[in-house]
């Protein structure tokens, strides 16, 4: 009995019934289809990811006060660690050659209003070169002054949002707000960007980070920018600033410089382990899926019991009886498999095209894997029943007893 | 050429030993016309089983063309049902889902033929029980005596030496019955050996010699009375 043979022989078991086939198909496709989406999800994730950080520019460095490897929240200020000052800033710009640019950022949250209108609103602190630094762009009118880094003014430039819940149709610049209990005056509006690391730049006001230091009662900045010549520069420019901090610091290390390559680690590697987590949930149901396979293979096995007593009267081997039913939970799985990976694809597609920022592309250890496994699910979930056939004593079975 | 001597088989139920067969000696030359008879439970099937190496013997002797098959692993016993054996049963045993064409080709389907000489000789051998234009039709399409002579192309296209039929004609009206055993008695006129287990004694008057098991036992054995 040759390969083609065994072919034809399962399709036609399998074309006899065909509700009973689809609906294994349907296990099957769901559970390959299952890894094939949930992992894509997992790398569209991913390269969400990446894609904001590299849209920074890979030359980042991000000096944070206090000792610590964790990417997470500020650590908590006082203790050991001393503050992060508008001085060590033009310090680092003075003595390391390999900073290109620097941008010192203090955060807050403040109530600001004109008029009748009121918001609350992250407040960040920053200079002119916030701007280069982190890729944004002005709408209308202009940035910060380009003031003494430690001289405030009392100007802001606002998102998007702001202006339009602050201001209406009215133009704003030129215009006064209030922040906290000072006044501003409004300069320039941010282009619109979105979410951006976590923060949603359409909904915030800039001012010089000296006034917002004062506004906030900050002794310390929240983070220090610097973006550095080239990028193979980037491990000696944190040296440079490690090394002038703590000469500053008398000695101590109490500040930490992430790199944009620690910073994108930290996150593949949380989101590594989210593709790994869903991709053991849809082999769950791949699993689930051979199961299935097994259990519509021993239910045909017992169906078909006096048509392996006549093939056995016929000459068929154990050996050819085994094949007969492994070939179609094979063709079964592997059907469903195909059927699977058309689903996985489309499903991504589909998901790409509705969150096109979301690049979901399915990784191709989930897509080999997922064939793979459904390949050997009909294979393993197959020779049971079909030992159980090939052992039939072929009297019995002809009887169908 | 079929020879038994002291040929018994036994069925464990329970813990209880059930004497299907006890020291059957036979010979069966080759183109003999054998009409098995007897009552219910006598033992008739299990010997035809065993005479067509579908079934082992507990004990004695079953030499068949000059070889000892009664103890051959089954892999071998496949191999001699594929080339010597041809069966045929009460309740036809055609595959539903297969034409009366593909149900003659499973034999050789199963023995390796390649399939241009497997529809040729599919095609021959339902020429020879009547049925070329039933060829493509389904085995719910046919009648039972139709169905009948299907299964008797598929159990004689690989040209064994012997046709089994175990009451071939239990389940059909006279006249198809008459039909069928005119049919197995041309290819016995051929040279084929033929065993025909039978309640009818209509039918098995016409074999050369009756057979009668009582109890596992050969009651008589002889030429129609
Ligand atoms: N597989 C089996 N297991 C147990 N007993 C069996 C089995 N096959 C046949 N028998 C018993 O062997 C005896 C002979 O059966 P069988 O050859 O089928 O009789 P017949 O065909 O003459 O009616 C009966 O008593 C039957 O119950
Ligand atoms: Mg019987």
């Amino acid at each position: 009995m040759n390969a083609l043979d065994l072919l034809r022989f399962a399709w036609a078991a399998l074309k006899g019934h065909r509700l009973r086939t689809i609906l294994t198909l349907g296990g099957m496709s769901i559970g390959v289809g299952a890894v094939i989406l949930l992992t894509a999800l997992g790398e569209g994730a991913r390269a969400y990811v990446t894609n904001e950080f590299m849209a920074l520019g890979s030359n980042l460095l991000i000096v944070l006060p206090g000792k610590t490897e964790t990417t997470g929240n500020a650590p908590i200020l006082g203790g050991t660690a001393r503050p992060l000052t508008l001085e060590d800033c033009e310090a680092i710009l003075r003595h390391s050659r390999r900073v290109r640019r620097l941008a010192p950022l203090s955060v807050g949250s403040a109530r600001i209003g004109h008029g009748e209108r009121r918001r609350e609103v992250t407040v960040l602190g920053s200079t002119p070169e916030l701007l280069p630094v982190r890729r944004l762009e002005v709408g209308i009118g202009r940035f910060l002054p380009d003031v003494e880094i430690d001289r405030g003014a009392p100007v802001a430039v606002i998102g998007r949002t702001v202006q339009m819940e602050l201001f209406g149709p009215e133009n704003p610049l030129g215009q006064p707000i209030r922040i906290g209990d000072w006044r501003f005056r409004v300069v320039g509006v941010m282009a619109a960007k979105g979410q951006s690391l976590g923060l949603n730049m359409d909904d915030v006001v800039i001012v010089p980070v000296a006034s917002s230091m004062r506004l906030f009662n900050q002794l310390s900045l929240f983070r220090i920018l610097i973006e550095v010549g080239a990028h193979s520069e980037i491990d000696s420019a944190r040296q440079d600033v490690l090394d002038i901090l703590r000469e500053r610091h008398e000695g101590e290390e109490d500040v930490t410089v992430l790199t944009q390559d620690s910073v994108l680690g930290a996150f593949n590697r949380i989101l590594g382990a989210l593709t790994l987590a869903l991709a053991g949930i849809a082999a769950i149901s791949l699993s689930v899926a051979g199961i299935g396979i097994m259990n519509v293979m021993l239910v045909s096995v017992s169906e078909r019991t006096p048509e392996v007593g006549l093939l056995k009267a016929l000459g068929a081997t154990p050996r050819q009886i085994l094949k007969v039913f492994l070939v179609e939970a094979v063709l079964l799985s592997a059907a469903g498999g195909l059927l699977g990976l058309l689903v996985g694809y489309l499903g991504s597609a589909i998901l790409s095209q509705a969150f096109p920022a979301l690049p979901t592309r399915p990784p191709t250890w989930a897509v080999a894997a997922a064939t793979a496994v459904s390949l050997a699910a009909g294979a393993l979930f197959g020779v049971l029943p079909a030992r159980r056939a090939a052992r039939l004593d072929p009297v019995i079975a002809l009887a169908g007893r | 050429m079929i020879e038994l001597r002291g040929l018994t088989r036994h069925f464990h139920v329970g813990d209880q030993t059930v004497h299907a067969l006890r020291a059957v000696s036979l010979a069966v030359p080759d183109g003999d016309y054998l009409a098995l008879m007897g009552p219910s439970g006598s033992g008739k099937s299990t010997l035809l089983h065993i005479l067509g190496c579908l079934d082992r013997p507990t004990s004695g002797s079953y030499v068949l063309d000059g070889h000892e098959v009664g103890s051959l692993p089954e892999g071998e016993l496949a191999e001699i049902r594929s080339r010597k054996i041809g069966f045929v049963f009460q309740f036809f045993h055609l595959v539903p889902r297969l034409t009366a064409a593909g149900n003659v080709e499973l034999p050789m389907i199963l023995a390796g033929i390649r399939p241009g000489e497997r529809r040729a000789r599919a095609a021959k051998a339902l020429a020879a029980v009547g049925l070329t234009d039933r060829a493509s039709h389904r085995p719910d399409q046919l009648s039972g005596g139709q169905r009948q002579r299907v299964a008797i192309a598929r159990a004689t296209v690989m040209g064994p030496s012997i046709l089994l039929a175990d009451e071939p004609t239990g389940n059909l009206d006279r006249a198809s019955g008459r039909e069928i055993i005119e049919l197995i008695e041309r290819m016995n006129r051929d040279g084929l050996t033929v065993v025909v287990v039978t309640h009818d004694p209509e039918i098995g008057g016409r074999a050369r010699r009756i057979l009668k098991l009582v109890d596992g036992r050969i009651a008589s054995d002889g030429g129609p009375s």
